[in-house]
């Protein structure tokens, strides 16, 4: 097992004929089952053409009807990319990631309402993140493949390169990952620390977890609390931004502290205080984990 | 973005929002037009910065002639603002704000910002006007009142009303108040802002409900959308390396320090930052190139952070995922040779095609420390910093 995704999953791609798109359509089929895992796209301008065989539908329900697909890649320009979510959303999809940065917060807001007032089962990871990978059976987003291996420890966090960071520290202790997670850097996303811990509590197949914050907002301490309550396997975390100035956005949308929220120190000091190992130096996240199995 | 407090309330007054009346000034010429213009015996003069804390800083002064007006005119435009959001060395005051004076009865306070955890517009209002919200959040949060505002939905009346109730607002002055806050809502909405604080908003002794103070960010992600509002960005108010990074689409903050880092991707910029003060360096800056640095991006970025006088150290830590580490390395050994490097330069370098830039950097030439953890980079970077090479 793993979480979200696996060697079984159906994915479309919408905006596949994008240049982003194709790069990493091109590159998640080259990793292990990507292959038969990548079995659509959508592009309301193109149906009925092919991306390198892969099939390209008008539509999300469309390309749902016919391949059966249930997860859903979105690399949308920013400007459409929140009603591309949405219509991922309104075809039931069971996971919809969004991997464009630079979407308005207003479009998110909007996008979020709408799911809510729909009860919409679909989950929704990101916007601006990396993706999720399941090593050795599926890859979907923008992270090297090649450092993954097949394992035990979850991987969740808000910053690509620093789950790279972690993931290659893991892997160079011997230590593979079950499934690694990007939610994503912006204020207003979908799953969060605590909804992807949560999976991984309950997936035989993960046996400890790394997570990885930065700055801005309360999701961490939100998690953290859960974790102190609910989680049965070892957590250790870092947060980037020890060292941040306050008002200022560190490059993610969601990455500043405002109004005295969000520091790093804070949400370390909440972290330490629900039993999650946490360290300071950014090289030592795999160490840690190993000492905590 | 940030926009003045004179262009805010410009914005506001175009949604219904009462404000004193006011004129921007450039010159101490302008500003006695201005006084003149509005008429009436007391004006209040208002530096025109975007950082918040002008009054103490010595930036607003009230006055009551027009000889009074010019002087201190003179002595705001061209000072150094200096207040705890400028930093020490302050901000250059170019543009001033002459404002009719007001009869302030309550001065109340009101704030709009996205919040993340219910994921709707939250509208805050206090009792506590003229202070920092978060000096009353922190001596006492009861007396900071919230509704959250579903996008679709919009501001309910009732909600509005109940609000002006709560911070205190006499029932004959209440449909003013939500009207205000009707306006702000609008306002913010339309604009895609990303802050709006009215503080304070107060009640006058003739019952009306005015905006003394306003202040509006936005949000960056939306200015494609929103020309006007691109159309006030004042770049003298944003710091020189972070615009000339933004052209070449590098995330750049300048910081007090003196250990330049170049980092690919946010979190690891941050992390290396902190890194570096673990062992006892300051960092100089935030910089991230991004997913897609080329050669060009790279040398821009150790042109800007060379830009820096306090600059005595650099460290570059790259994790190679879908940027290979051969075409940073390429890129570093350009710059170390166009700029004429002299500082001391660490690298780190991690991921694809490693050991092939490790090669590069190798066989430069260049006196380029070479490291591969993290830890071992940052402990190297600020022994350089501090001359024990």
């Amino acid at each position: 097992m793993s979480i979200l995704i696996n060697k079984n999953t159906r994915v479309i791609t919408q905006g596949i004929t994008g240049k982003t798109g194709q790069f990493h359509t091109q590159t998640s089929r080259g990793y292990a089952n990507g292959q038969s895992c990548y079995v659509a796209g959508v592009n309301p301008k193109k149906a009925g053409q092919e991306f390198e065989g892969i099939p390209i539908y008008g539509t999300v329900m469309e390309a749902k009807l016919e391949t059966e697909a249930t997860v859903s890649v979105v690399y949308v320009p920013p400007a459409g990319a929140a009603a591309a979510i949405l219509e991922a959303v309104k075809a039931k999809l069971d996971l919809v990631i969004c991997i464009t940065e630079g979407i308005p917060v207003k479009d998110m807001i909007e996008l979020r309402h709408n799911m809510r007032s729909m009860n919409s089962r679909t989950l929704l990871l990101g916007p601006n993140c990396p993706g999720v990978i399941t090593p050795d059976e599926l890859k979907i987003g923008i992270m090297p493949g090649h450092i993954h291996r097949k394992g035990r420890i979850g991987v969740v966090s808000r910053s690509g390169t620093l789950t790279y960071e972690a993931v290659g520290q893991l892997t160079e202790l011997g230590l593979g990952q079950s499934t690694a997670v990007g939610i994503g850097g912006d204020p207003v996303n979908g799953l969060k620390h605590i909804d992807v811990l949560k999976l991984f509590n309950e997936d035989p197949e993960t046996d400890a977890v790394v997570m990885i914050g930065e700055i801005g907002g309360t999701d961490e301490e939100v998690a953290a609390v859960w974790v102190k309550e609910h989680m049965t396997k070892p957590v250790v975390g870092f947060i980037a931004g020890v060292t941040a100035p306050a008002g200022k956005r560190m490059g993610h949308a969601g990455a500043i502290i405002s109004g005295g929220q969000g520091t790093a120190n804070e949400k370390l000091k909440i972290m330490d205080a629900s039993g999650i190992a946490v360290t300071r130096d950014p090289s030592k996240m795999g160490s840690l984990l190993k000492s905590v199995l | 973005m940030k926009i003045h407090e004179y262009q805010a309330k410009e914005l506001l007054r175009a949604y219904g929002v009462k404000t004193p009346k006011g004129v921007a000034c450039f010159s101490v010429e302008e500003a006695e037009a201005a006084a003149r213009k509005l008429g009436g015996n007391t004006w209040v003069v208002k530096a025109q910065i975007h950082a918040g804390g002008r009054g103490k800083g010595g930036g607003v002064k009230v006055v009551k002639s027009h000889d009074e007006v010019k002087f201190v005119a003179s002595k705001i435009l061209g000072m150094q603002l200096v207040t705890h959001q400028t930093g020490p060395s302050g901000q250059l005051v170019k543009r001033l704000m002459v404002e009719e004076g007001a009869h302030i009865e309550k001065e109340l306070y009101v704030g709009m910002v996205p919040d993340r955890t219910t994921q709707t517009i939250c509208l805050m209002a206090s009792s506590e006007g003229g202070m920092d919200i978060e000096e009353v959040a922190a001596s006492a949060p009861e007396k900071i009142h919230k509704v959250f505002i579903d996008p679709k939905l919009g501001l309910n009346r009732v909600a509005a009303l109940e609000l002006n109730k709560k911070i205190g607002v006499p029932p004959e002055a209440r449909e003013k108040g939500a009207d205000l806050f009707e306006g702000l809502y609008q306002a913010f909405i339309d604009t895609d802002a990303s802050l709006a604080e009215i503080n304070p908003m107060i009640l006058t002794g003739d019952g009306d409900i005015l905006a003394l103070d306003a202040k509006m960010n936005f949000d960056t992600n939306a200015l494609f959308r929103q020309p006007n509002i691109l159309d006030m960005r004042d770049l003298d108010e944003e710091d020189l390396a972070e615009i000339e990074a933004s052209k070449f689409d590098l995330s750049y903050i300048s910081l007090d320090g003196d250990i330049g880092c170049l980092v690919n991707g946010a979190g690891l910029a941050m992390a290396t930052m902190d890194v570096i003060k673990l062992f006892g360096g300051e960092p100089a800056n935030f910089l991230d190139v991004g997913g897609g640095a080329t050669t060009e991006k790279v040398t821009e970025a150790f042109k800007i952070m060379l830009s820096n006088p306090n600059l005595k150290a650099i460290l570059v830590n790259i994790f190679g995922g879908i940027m290979r580490c051969d075409v940073i390395a390429t890129g570093v050994v350009e710059a170390a040779k166009q700029l004429d490097l002299t500082v001391p330069l660490v690298v780190r370098m991690k991921g694809t095609n490693e050991d092939l830039g490790k090669k590069i950097l190798r066989e430069s030439g260049l006196p380029i420390i070479s490291s591969d953890t993290m830890a071992d980079a940052a402990q190297q970077v600020v022994e350089a910093a501090r001359g024990g090479q």
